[in-house]
């Protein structure tokens, strides 16, 4: 039997004419999930609802063994890799991959010491003192998986992380995501609409449609080529 | 442009900013060279008028960061808070910025007639009394029948505001609106309550916006006049601003003093514009 990881139980939730309905489906511990869908279709607000960003209006959420539904979004053990990276507009490259440690009031050794291991594997240690403003799109998803990375969560949720770039650095940063996910030994969510994508990366596929979604299929690991 | 030469739209454009323009410069290099130099010079080393240029640059001052306060936490409520109501909310807040401002100072004054205003106003003065914030503040003790704000700069500094402040709102909820949530939302997902996220990340990113906030709130306060010639008088050498003495030297026919002292907002005006630019936001 496969250990559940992440669980959405019957999750509602609606405004205006946009509806999701009673969203249920499980993504296996340690798997790379990845969740399709057309754009605007509830995506974005079902990543929102397990990070706590969002409140259902009914239905439960769990992560691992424990109903974190009620629970505020930094005590869930979740990182978070939205579009665009968010950064922060004002923090360096640095303050940014420590900031989780920093608010956790880490020792500055060990801020040190996580956020050099940390932008070593993601090929950022050189941009460590740099503004937001003067990164690439690219420099920018890797901050921001960094950023997310930095405070061990279990589970990663990324939304649509290699819509931004262009082809050739897509595959390059998907391989990089893989990669993490397997070594941090992290659960991913990871929501796009490319195909392509899906068939790099996923061990599980989820398809979302009419505020419903069903699962696709298990993939072999090590994703077949399309 | 077209390779014929500048063409006929651009011209005719060019030409109705232009007239408004000459018009707006025509009327400042007028007033500018009303008087000699020395003479204009002189005027404003009257004691009533350094006193009035000493008492508007602190009264708007405070009034500024007086409507920063009140701005930054609105103008995010504003931005980022969906509650019902919120349309009548928004124009409530215009308020002060479409009604004429002698309307605000009139409103003031019947406000601190009324039996709660009084309240209020000789109930402030009296606990001042108390805490011996009176003599520390202005020196001497207050009186019984005391009152804080009406005839006094505390009310001036008041009737800035209320205007003042409604200008800075503005300005912070546009400088919020544009400001992304995303971030803020991942900071509370690295362990941030929403005032940590707030605090470390969505301020620093707003000091522009504060910036341009509290100017505004700084020039319109250097601007007011009949809120605060209702409200607080025009006291020589107590609660007379700028133009306030503008409009006491032209009602005595003391041209040279009302054309120096128009001048010296001109120069402020610039220069607040100035630092405006500068800090990259737009007014």
């Amino acid at each position: 039997m496969t250990i559940e990881m992440v669980r959405y139980d019957h999750i509602t939730w609606q405004a205006g004419a946009f509806r999701l309905e009673g969203v249920s489906f499980t993504v296996p511990a340690q798997r790379y999930a990845v969740l399709m869908g057309r754009t605007g279709c509830g995506k974005t607000t079902l990543l929102e609802i397990l990070s706590g960003l969002r409140h259902p209006q009914s239905g439960r959420v769990f992560i691992g063994e424990r109903d974190v539904t009620d629970l505020p979004p930094g005590e869930r053990g979740i990182g978070y890799v939205p579009q665009d990276g968010a950064m922060f507009p004002t923090l360096t490259v640095r303050e940014q991959i420590g900031f989780a440690l920093r608010i956790r009031k880490r020792p500055a050794a060990e801020i040190d010491q996580r956020v050099r291991e940390l932008s070593d594997q993601l090929g950022v240690a050189h941009l460590l003192a740099r503004l937001p403003q003067h990164l690439s799109g690219g420099e920018r998803q890797r901050v921001a998986l960094g950023r997310a990375l930095a405070a061990n969560p279990s589970v990663l949720l990324l939304d649509e992380p290699l819509s931004a770039l262009d082809e050739e650095l897509r595959d390059e940063l998907a391989a990089l995501l893989k990669r993490v996910q397997r070594e941090h030994g992290l659960t991913a969510l990871h929501i796009t609409h490319s195909r392509r994508e899906a068939a790099l990366l996923a061990d599980v596929v989820f398809r979302m449609e009419d505020g419903r979604v069903t699962e696709g299929g298990l993939r072999p690991a090590g994703g077949g080529n399309q | 442009m077209t390779t014929r030469g500048v063409s006929g739209f651009w011209v005719s454009f060019a030409f109705v900013a232009g007239v408004y323009l000459f018009f707006l410069l025509a009327m400042l290099a007028a007033t500018a060279s009303y008087s000699v130099p020395e003479d204009l010079l002189k005027a404003l080393g009257a004691r009533e008028i350094q006193h009035s240029i000493l008492l508007s640059l602190i009264t708007c001052s405070i009034t500024a960061i007086l409507s920063l306060l009140v701005a930054v936490p609105t103008g995010y409520l504003l931005a980022r808070a969906r509650f019902p109501g919120k349309s009548i909310v928004e124009a409530a807040l215009d308020i002060p910025i479409v009604l004429p401002p002698m309307v605000m100072g009139l409103c003031l004054l019947i406000f601190f007639q009324s039996p709660f205003g009084r309240y209020f106003d000789e109930g402030i003065a009296r606990v001042m009394h108390k805490i011996k914030l009176d003599i520390i503040l202005t020196g001497y003790a207050f009186p019984p029948d005391a009152r804080v704000f009406t005839y006094t700069v505390a009310g001036v500094i008041l009737a800035q505001f209320v205007i003042g402040a409604a200008f800075a709102v503005r300005t912070m909820r546009g400088t919020f609106d544009h400001l992304s949530a995303r971030p803020e939302d991942v900071a509370m997902t690295l362990g941030c309550t929403r005032g940590q996220a707030f605090w470390l990340v969505t301020l620093p990113a707003a000091r522009r916006g504060m910036f341009a906030a509290a100017s505004v709130a700084w020039a319109r306060s250097m601007g007011e006049f009949g809120p605060i010639l209702v409200f607080a008088g025009a006291t020589r050498m107590k609660t007379e601003v700028l133009p306030t003495t503008v409009w006491l030297e032209l009602s005595v026919g003391n041209l040279e003093a009302a054309v120096a002292v128009s001048l010296l907002m001109v120069i402020f005006a610039m220069l607040v514009l100035g630092a405006v630019k500068r800090a990259g936001e737009r007014l």
